[in-house]
C-alpha cells in the first residue's frame, strides 16, 4: 500500500474516460432514449385522444338516435292525427253527400208527389167535368159555360 | 505459483500481492504499477467501447437487445442521479456517474476471476510473472478516483458559489454565522473535506482487497489436502457468488457517493 505515480496515471485515465463518456457515449443514447420517450408519449396521447373522440362520437350517435326517435314519434303522431282528420273529413263529406242525395231524393219525391197530385187533380177535374157534363149533357154548353168550367177547374186545383 | 522459489504460504500471498512495477523517475514516488494501469485501461476501453459501439447504432425505435441492455444500465444510473442531483445532470454528472459505475464495476469484477488460473495464464501466456488483475485492490486507483472527484468537488464549489460563497460556507456552516464559531466551522469543514476522499477511496479499496485476501486464504487452504481442497472449493464458490453482490454494491456506492459529493458542491446550505 504505497502511493506512487500510478495514482496520477490512473487519474489521467479516469479523466480521459469521463471526457469520452461525456462527449461520445451519453449524448447519443440520451437522444435516442428521449426520442423514444417522446414517441411513446405521443402514442399514448394519440390513444387518449382516440378514446376521447370515440366517447364523443358515441355520445353524438346516441344523441342522433334519440333525436331520430323523437322525430319518428312526432311523425307517427302527426300521421295519426292526419289519418283521423282524413277519416273525419271523409265522414263529413259522406254525410253531406248523403244529405244531398237524400235532399235530392226528397225533392224528387216531392216533385213526383206534386206532379202525381197535379195529374190526379187534372184527372179528377176532368172526371168531374166529364161526370158533370154527362149529368148535365143537355144543358151544358161548352161555349156558354166555359167560364163556369174554368172556375170549377180552378177550385179543383 | 511462484515458480523457481519454494512455495510457502508467505511466498504465495506475496506473489499475488506484488505489482509489476516500472521505475519512471528518481525516488519512491516515481514508480508505476504497470499491471494496475494497463488492466484498468483495458477494462475501461472494453466496457466503455462496448457501450460506445452500441450507442453509435442507437435507434429511437425498437432497440436491439444490446441497446436495451445498455439503456437499462444508463437509465438506472440516470434515475439515481436524478434523485440526488438537481441541476442539468446531462452535461456532466450523469455521464461521469456512468463512467465510474461501469469502470469500477469492471475493475471490481476482476476479483471474481479465479486468481491462480489467471496468474498461470498471464505467466505462461504472456510471460508476466507478477500481474495483479484487480486494479481496485491498488490503493492508487481508488485514491486516484477519489481525489479526482475531490478536485471536481472543489471546482464545482468555486464555479457554482464563487470564491466568496465557498469561503462563506467554509466559515459559517454548519454551526452558524457568529464570528466566535468561525474557527469551529472551519475545523469541522476541514475534517469533512479530508475525510471525504479518504472514506470514499478506502471503502472501495478495503472491500475489494479484503475479498481478494479471502480468496487467497481459501486458495491456500485448498493446497493443504483433499478435505481442504473440497472445503476451499465450496467456500470459494460461495464467496465468489457473494462477491458478485459486493462487487456491484461497492461500484454502486462509489458512484452514489460521487454524485452526492458533486451535488453537495452545487447546493448552498
Amino acid at each position: 500500500m504505497n502511493i506512487n505515480f500510478t495514482l496520477i496515471s490512473q487519474a489521467i485515465a479516469f479523466s480521459v474516460f469521463i471526457w469520452f463518456t461525456v462527449k461520445y457515449v451519453w449524448p447519443p443514447l440520451l437522444h435516442a432514449i428521449e426520442e423514444r420517450q417522446k414517441t411513446i408519449a405521443d402514442g399514448l396521447a394519440a390513444g387518449e385522444r382516440g378514446r376521447h373522440e370515440l366517447e364523443l362520437a358515441s355520445q353524438r350517435s346516441s344523441d342522433v338516435i334519440k333525436e331520430a326517435k323523437q322525430r319518428a314519434s312526432e311523425i307517427i303522431l302527426q300521421a295519426e292525427k292526419r289519418a283521423s282528420e282524413i277519416v273525419e273529413e271523409a265522414k263529413d263529406a259522406a254525410k253531406s253527400e248523403g244529405d244531398r242525395i237524400i235532399a235530392g231524393a226528397k225533392a224528387d219525391i216531392e216533385h213526383e208527389i206534386y206532379s202525381a197530385r197535379e195529374a190526379l187533380r187534372q184527372h179528377a177535374a176532368q172526371l168531374a167535368i166529364v161526370g158533370a157534363s154527362k149529368i148535365l149533357r143537355r144543358e151544358v154548353d161548352a161555349k156558354v159555360h166555359a167560364d163556369l168550367l174554368v172556375s170549377i177547374e180552378e177550385d179543383l186545383k | 505459483m511462484a515458480s523457481g522459489t519454494e512455495l510457502t504460504p508467505t511466498s504465495y500471498i506475496e506473489h499475488h500481492l506484488t505489482y509489476l512495477t516500472a521505475q519512471v523517475g528518481e525516488g519512491s514516488f516515481w514508480v508505476l504499477h504497470v499491471d494496475t494501469l494497463i488492466t484498468s485501461i483495458i477494462l475501461g476501453v472494453l466496457s466503455l467501447g462496448f457501450i460506445w459501439m452500441t450507442v453509435r447504432k442507437a435507434t429511437s425505435g425498437v432497440p436491439s437487445k444490446t441497446q436495451a441492455f445498455v439503456e437499462l444500465a444508463v437509465e438506472f444510473i440516470d434515475n439515481e442521479v436524478k434523485n440526488t442531483f438537481h441541476g442539468n445532470r446531462h452535461i456532466f454528472v450523469a455521464p461521469t456517474a456512468l463512467t465510474i459505475f461501469i469502470w469500477v464495476l469492471m475493475m471490481n469484477a476482476m476479483d471474481i476471476l479465479p486468481i491462480d488460473i489467471m496468474a498461470w495464464v498471464l505467466e505462461h501466456g504472456f510471460g508476466l510473472h507478477n500481474w495483479k488483475i484487480v486494479p481496485t485492490t491498488d490503493v492508487n486507483t481508488t485514491f486516484a478516483l477519489a481525489l479526482s472527484i475531490w478536485f471536481l468537488m472543489i471546482f464545482f464549489n468555486l464555479k457554482v458559489k464563487g470564491v466568496g460563497g465557498w469561503m462563506h460556507e467554509l466559515f459559517c456552516t454548519p454551526f452558524g454565522k457568529n464570528p466566535l464559531l468561525w474557527v469551529l466551522n472551519l475545523l469541522f469543514n476541514f475534517i469533512e473535506y479530508v475525510s471525504k476522499p479518504l472514506s470514499h477511496s478506502l471503502r472501495l479499496f478495503g472491500n475489494i482487497y479484503a475479498g481478494e485476501i479471502i480468496f487467497l486464504l481459501l486458495g491456500m487452504w485448498a493446497a493443504t489436502g483433499v478435505s481442504g481442497t473440497i472445503f476451499g472449493s465450496i467456500l470459494g464458490a460461495g464467496w465468489a457468488i457473494f462477491h458478485i453482490l459486493i462487487v456491484t454494491l461497492q461500484a454502486f456506492i462509489f458512484m452514489m457517493l460521487t454524485v452526492v459529493y458533486i451535488s453537495m458542491a452545487h447546493e448552498s446550505h
